[in-house]
């Protein structure tokens, strides 16, 4: 078996071999500017790129004309959130989004409030999911946008998109959803999902790093935006800069290789979670798991250890590579901001894990993370304060704390 | 953020693990943290006379927080009170090489020890009392 299993799946993921077979004839062969009209190098570069963005629309059910290909998805994040805000200031200066998005989303929501927006950030229900009357009674007449997340990149949830959708067209109110979790990994369509804008980043689904793609509807409404990166005037205007053929060339092959597996791959992925999920909750008590538990990915869980905390833990567990809910690896102690809107304590927020499941995953491997998860977790409630006080009966949340912070 | 050899030594071999008798006379006890904050020390020590005999540590943290507590416990051993007292979280810093953002890691544990002793002193001012 591998040195350091990897279960960081939502972070990246390898790229497919398939999908650097595909790339490499662009660095080499196909390498001319895909806007240069006046010779064969450009022609062919702008094959490439057509038949790439022809394949990225079929796969969400848009138009080849209604893709823009960016650096990522937080890119495509700016593009549609600024590009809206500026594009729709005449028509009002408000912005609904949730607090569980990722900060691709939530930043440039902030820089426009400071900007004179206004915006608000719905609470989801403490299963993740948005409640549909809150979005409802939120959108006002001044409302332009409304940008939820398809899937949520640290617990997993799918929020209901269609019906999200459903909602914003009848109030007349553009609809952008990051969906950077979930193409590639659940079918994504934008027509019967009513979706306006849609990010994308192809380095989650096993393409290339540094290439992504904004769906912007055309028709029904056509939505026009501002561009961020002004230039040569490629993509329609809307993000200026030569195209990186060989990404949007690995992007398109990435994606047409999971939708192709995604039935097998799915189901392959749930037993594996489910396994790992039984195995680990088997043996230790005091576990929960983050968020709705039916309506979520399968390639993802996040389950909070209680009286342990998240980066001892995975200090404990060097054989597996997964990511704290806490952030307390970075400079701020502020543990995740999805748990804390999903009114998790602050004590459990900072002891939760994200595990996730992707193409490469194996049984062997999964059996083997769930030991090491139990051991670990074992061998920190052995060393934990917490842990001894609640064997001792004593309830925690009658203990006098003193707050060093 | 990798972590230095001696973190990872006293994480990995954390010494002195456990717990004392909380009501003994001579054991002074010291909690410090709070669950929200993502760490909390339990840091306990025994006395004869004046000398620290004994020292033993839980903590619910990151590794810095369990190596400083760790290291501290190591340190008390067979220190005086007065020792005891002048312990710095600075020098927890240097001997761990904790980078800047787990300096609060080693604050605590010099918090651990101030309460520990503090408890004891209360303890045995509450015994002459008597």
């Amino acid at each position: 078996m591998k040195k350091t299993i990897f279960m960081d799946y939502q972070s990246t993921t390898p790229v497919d071999k398939r999908v650097v077979e595909a790339m490499v004839p662009c660095f080499t062969e196909v390498y001319g500017n895909s806007s240069s009209r006046n010779h064969q190098f450009g022609w062919d570069a702008e094959d490439a790129v057509k038949a790439s963005r022809e394949t990225v629309a079929t796969l969400i059910g848009a138009k080849e004309s209604e893709i823009i290909f960016t650096s990522g998805a937080t890119e495509s994040n700016n593009l549609a959130i600024f590009g809206v805000a500026e594009m729709y200031r005449e028509k009002g200066n408000h912005i609904i989004t949730c607090a569980t998005e990722h900060n691709a989303v939530l930043d440039p929501c902030e820089t426009l409030e400071k900007r004179g927006y206004k915006v608000t950030r719905l609470i989801p229900k403490p299963d993740g999911i948005l409640d549909l009357e809150d979005l409802e009674k939120a959108i006002t007449a001044e409302t332009i946008l409304v940008s939820i997340m398809y899937v949520n990149n640290e617990i997993g949830v799918i929020q209901p998109i269609a019906e999200i959708g459903k909602i914003c067209r009848s109030k007349g109110v553009l609809f952008h959803t990051d969906a950077t979790q979930a193409v590639g990994k659940i079918p994504v369509c934008v027509e019967k999902d009513s979706i306006d804008l849609l990010s994308m980043s192809a380095h989650k689904f096993y393409g290339p790093k540094g290439v992504g793609a904004l769906f912007v509807r055309r028709r029904n409404p056509r939505v026009r935006l501002s561009p961020l990166v002004h230039g040569g005037g490629q993509e329609r205007g809307m993000r200026s800069g030569t195209l990186n053929v060989p990404g949007i060339v690995g992007m398109a092959k990435a994606m047409e290789l999971c939708i192709q597996e995604m039935p097998t791959e799915t189901a392959r992925l749930l037993a594996l979670r489910n396994r790992f999920e039984t195995q680990v909750m088997g043996a230790l008590d005091y576990c929960f798991i983050n968020g709705n538990k039916d309506r979520r990915i399968a390639g993802n869980t996040s389950i909070s250890f209680a009286y342990v905390e998240g980066e001892g833990l995975m200090m404990a567990m060097p054989e597996i590579a997964v990511s704290s809910g806490s952030a307390c690896t970075s400079s701020s102690l502020e543990p995740s901001h999805v748990l804390k809107a999903l009114g998790v304590k602050d004590e459990l927020a900072h002891s939760s894990i994200r595990f996730g499941f992707g193409r490469f995953s194996t049984e062997e491997e999964t059996d083997f993370a769930a030991l090491k998860v139990v051991q670990a977790v074992k061998k920190l409630r052995e060393m934990s304060p917490l842990y001894e006080m609640v064997m001792e009966g004593i309830d925690l949340s009658t203990v006098k704390w003193t707050d060093h912070h | 953020m990798a972590y230095s050899e001696k973190v990872l030594d006293h994480y990995n071999n954390p010494r002195n693990v456990g717990s004392l008798d909380k009501t003994a006379l001579n054991v002074g006890t010291g909690l410090v943290g709070a669950p929200e904050c993502g760490d909390v020390m339990k840091l306990q020590i025994q006395i004869e006379g004046d000398t620290i005999v004994d020292a033993k540590f839980r903590t619910y943290g990151c590794g810095s927080a369990i190596a400083s507590s760790s290291l501290a416990t190591e340190w008390l051993k067979g220190k005086t009170v007065t020792e005891a007292l002048s312990i710095k979280n600075t020098d927890i810093v240097q001997e761990l090489d904790l980078p800047p953002v787990k300096i609060h890691c080693s604050v605590l544990a010099e918090d651990a020890i101030k309460a520990a002793l503090e408890d004891i002193r209360q303890k045995q001012a509450g015994g002459q009392q008597e």
